[in-house]
C-alpha cells in the first residue's frame, strides 16, 4: 500500500503537482490526465528525480523520499519511461540482469530470475541478441521485464504503450494485468489509451493541473462528469 | 552460427597479432620505426582510458595528456628516487595518478558534454603550468627531483631486462595488452553494463538502482591509472622527459585521433596511437611537415561524425567486407548479362564506403 499524503512539486511559478492525497492499494492503478496534468512528475517524485515542495510518500511502511534515488530501485521501485529507455548497446539479457545485479538480491537466482521475466513479459528474442537491433513494441517488453525482475515492490509504468499498434498493445495489456499476481508489487499505469486502462486497472485516480480530481473504481471514474470535462472540456 | 564461430578465432586471431607485434614488427623495422612504435604502445594505452571515458560513459576530457604527463612525472620521480623493480614502479604511478585524474575528473560528477570537456580542457591547462614550474626530475634531489643541471643529466632507468630499444618497445607491448585486458575486463562485466546505461539514460541507469555517481567515478579512476602506467612506461621509452612534451592542445589532437580511430572498441584505441605518434613519425621520415596531419585529422573527425560513429575500426572491416562480397561477385560471375541491375547499387555502396574509409 502506498500512502501519499499533501504531495506538491513546484517548478518556478509552475505548481505540478498540488497537494494531491491518495492511497494506492496493491494491484495495479490507474493515474490519467490531460498531458501536463502532472502523472510523470508524480513518477518521478517517486523514483527520486523530483524533490517535492512538500508531502510525504510511504510506501509498504517505508518513508520513499528518505531515500537516495539509485537506492529506491533496490528496495523494490521499477519504472519505465515515456521514452522507451531499454540499454541498446546491451543484449536483452544483460539489459534485465543490470537491474538484478543492483537490487539486493544474490548473484546465485539471477540467470533464472531474468531469463523469467523475459519469458513473463513474453519477449519473442534471442536473450543474448542486441537491443538495438529490436523493434520498438519488442523494446518496450524489455522495459517491462527490466521492471519486474527479481522482487519488485512498485512498478510504474509511464505510457508503456505510447505508439504501439493495437495487437503488440493488447498483449502488452495481458502482461500488465499479470504483474500483482506474478511479482506482488503495486502496478501504477499511467496511459492515455482509456481501453487499455480500463482492462488493467481494478481503480483509478485522475490528475487535472496537478489537482487530484476523481478516484475510485475505473468504471465509474470514467463516467465522472469532472473526468470528462477536464478531457474534453466544457460542453 | 557464423557469428559464433568468428567470436571463437577471434582470440586466436589477436594472439597472432601479438606475436606479430612481439617479434615479427622488430625484426623488419629500423630503430627509427621501433621508437615510434614504443609511443604508439604508450598512445594506445592513453587512448584506451580515453575510450572508457568518452565512448562508454560518455565523458568527454580534453584534459587526458595532462594526466600521462603527471603519470610520467611520478614515475620518474619515483624511478629516481628509489631502486623498486619497474612494474612496481608502473603500479605506483598509475595509482597516484588515478588519484590525480580523479580530482580532475570531479566536475564530470556534476557536468557533461561542452562544460565538461571545456573545464578538464582548463584543469589541463593549470596542470602544465604547474608541471612546467615544478620541471620533470632529472636526477636531483628535494620533492621535485630536479637540480637545474643542463649537462651530466642521467637518463630515466628501464627495466634491466628491457634496456635495449626493441627490448624495451617488447615491454611497452607487452603492458600495453595487461591495460587492455583490464579494460576489457570492465567493460564485459557490472561496471560495463552500467557504464552504457550511464551513458544513454543517466535516468534510466538510477531507475535501475545504479550508484550513476560512484560508477563515474570508478571510470575516472580506471582511466587515470592505465593513463598514469603509460606515463610511467613514456618515462622509460624517452630516457628525459621536458613539460613542453606535454602541450595542452595535445589532448584536443588525442580525441579527434581516438573518435576516428573508434571510441567504442579497442581496436580503435591502437588505430588511433598509430595515427597519432606512427604517422607523424612516417612523415617525419619522409619529409613532410607533421602539420598537415592537423589538417587530415580535422577531415577525418569531420568524416566520423557524419558517417561512421564508430569510427575506423568499425568501418573499415566492414568496408573491406563490402569489396572483397564485391569483387567474389565479379569473378565469379559467369556472362554479364542479366544480372547487372543489381552490380551498380552494390557498387555506389562501396564507393561510399570506401570514401568513408
Amino acid at each position: 500500500m502506498i500512502e501519499v499524503s499533501g504531495l506538491t512539486v513546484r517548478y518556478g511559478g509552475v505548481t505540478s503537482l498540488d497537494d494531491m492525497s491518495l492511497t494506492f492499494q496493491v494491484g495495479t492503478c490507474g493515474l490519467i490526465g490531460p498531458n501536463g496534468a502532472g502523472k510523470t512528475t508524480f513518477f518521478n517524485v517517486l523514483s527520486g528525480f523530483v524533490r517535492p515542495a512538500a508531502g510525504t510518500v510511504r510506501a509498504f511502511g517505508d518513508d520513499l523520499l528518505a531515500m537516495a534515488h539509485f537506492r529506491r530501485a533496490r528496495w523494490g521501485v521499477r519504472r519505465t519511461f515515456q521514452t522507451e529507455q531499454a540499454i541498446s548497446e546491451l543484449s536483452v539479457f544483460d539489459n534485465v540482469a543490470m537491474v538484478h545485479e543492483h537490487s539486493r538480491l544474490g548473484g546465485s537466482s539471477r540467470r533464472k530470475d531474468v531469463l523469467d521475466a523475459i519469458s513473463f513479459v513474453g519477449l519473442d528474442a534471442d536473450p543474448d541478441v542486441q537491443v538495438r537491433t529490436l523493434g520498438a513494441g519488442q523494446r518496450r517488453l524489455v522495459e517491462v521485464a527490466r521492471a519486474v525482475v527479481g522482487r519488485p515492490k512498485l512498478v510504474l509504468l509511464d505510457e508503456p504503450a505510447a505508439g504501439l499498434p493495437d495487437e503488440e498493445t493488447s498483449h502488452l495489456g495481458d502482461v500488465i494485468r499479470r504483474i500483482p499476481e506474478h511479482t506482488q508489487a503495486l502496478t501504477i499505469l499511467v496511459d492515455h489509451d482509456m481501453s487499455l486502462v480500463s482492462a488493467c486497472c481494478e481503480t483509478t485516480a485522475v490528475l487535472d493541473f496537478g489537482k487530484l480530481i476523481a478516484s475510485g473504481p475505473t468504471a465509474a471514474v470514467l463516467r465522472n462528469d469532472d473526468v470528462i470535462r477536464a478531457y474534453l472540456g466544457v460542453a | 552460427m557464423r557469428r559464433r564461430v568468428a567470436v571463437a578465432r577471434r582470440p586466436a586471431i589477436i594472439a597472432v597479432l601479438l606475436l606479430f607485434a612481439l617479434f615479427g614488427l622488430p625484426a623488419l623495422l629500423s630503430l627509427y620505426y621501433i621508437d615510434a612504435l614504443t609511443q604508439v604502445a604508450v598512445y594506445s594505452m592513453v587512448a584506451a582510458a580515453l575510450g572508457v571515458l568518452a565512448g562508454r560513459v560518455g565523458l568527454i576530457s580534453l584534459g587526458q595528456v595532462a594526466v600521462l604527463a603527471v603519470g610520467a612525472w611520478v614515475a620518474a620521480r619515483l624511478l629516481f628516487a628509489t631502486t623498486q623493480p619497474y612494474p612496481v614502479i608502473l603500479v605506483e604511478a598509475g595509482l597516484i595518478t588515478m588519484v590525480a585524474g580523479m580530482l580532475i575528473g570531479l566536475p564530470a560528477l556534476r557536468l557533461r558534454g561542452l562544460y565538461l570537456a571545456l573545464i578538464t580542457l582548463m584543469l589541463a591547462g593549470a596542470i602544465t603550468v604547474i608541471l612546467a614550474s615544478l620541471n620533470f626530475p632529472n636526477g636531483g634531489h628535494g620533492f621535485s627531483g630536479y637540480n637545474g643541471a643542463l649537462v651530466n643529466i642521467p637518463p630515466i632507468r628501464r627495466p634491466s631486462i628491457a634496456s635495449g630499444d626493441p627490448a624495451y618497445y617488447r615491454y611497452s607491448v607487452i603492458i600495453a595488452a595487461i591495460m587492455f585486458l583490464l579494460v576489457l575486463a570492465h567493460i564485459r562485466t557490472r561496471p560495463g553494463r552500467a557504464w552504457a546505461a550511464i551513458r544513454q539514460s543517466e535516468p534510466a541507469a538510477l531507475a535501475a538502482g545504479i550508484n550513476t555517481t560512484l560508477y563515474k567515478l570508478w571510470a575516472l579512476a580506471l582511466a587515470s591509472f592505465i593513463t598514469g602506467v603509460a606515463g610511467g612506461v613514456l618515462a622509460g621509452a624517452v630516457h628525459y622527459l621536458y613539460s613542453i612534451d606535454f602541450p595542452t592542445q595535445n589532448s584536443i589532437i588525442l580525441l579527434a585521433v581516438v573518435l576516428m580511430g573508434g571510441v567504442y572498441s579497442l581496436w580503435g584505441a591502437v588505430v588511433a596511437a598509430v595515427l597519432y605518434q606512427f604517422l607523424p613519425a612516417l612523415l617525419q621520415n619522409w619529409g613532410v611537415s607533421a602539420d598537415w596531419l592537423t589538417i587530415l585529422f580535422g577531415i577525418g573527425v569531420l568524416q566520423v561524425l557524419t558517417t561512421a560513429p564508430a569510427g575506423l575500426a568499425d568501418q573499415v572491416p566492414k568496408d573491406l567486407a563490402k569489396l572483397g562480397r564485391l569483387l567474389l561477385r565479379l569473378t565469379r560471375r559467369p556472362q554479364p548479362a542479366e544480372p547487372a541491375a543489381a552490380v551498380p547499387t552494390e557498387t555506389s555502396g562501396v564507393s561510399g564506403g570506401g570514401g568513408a574509409a
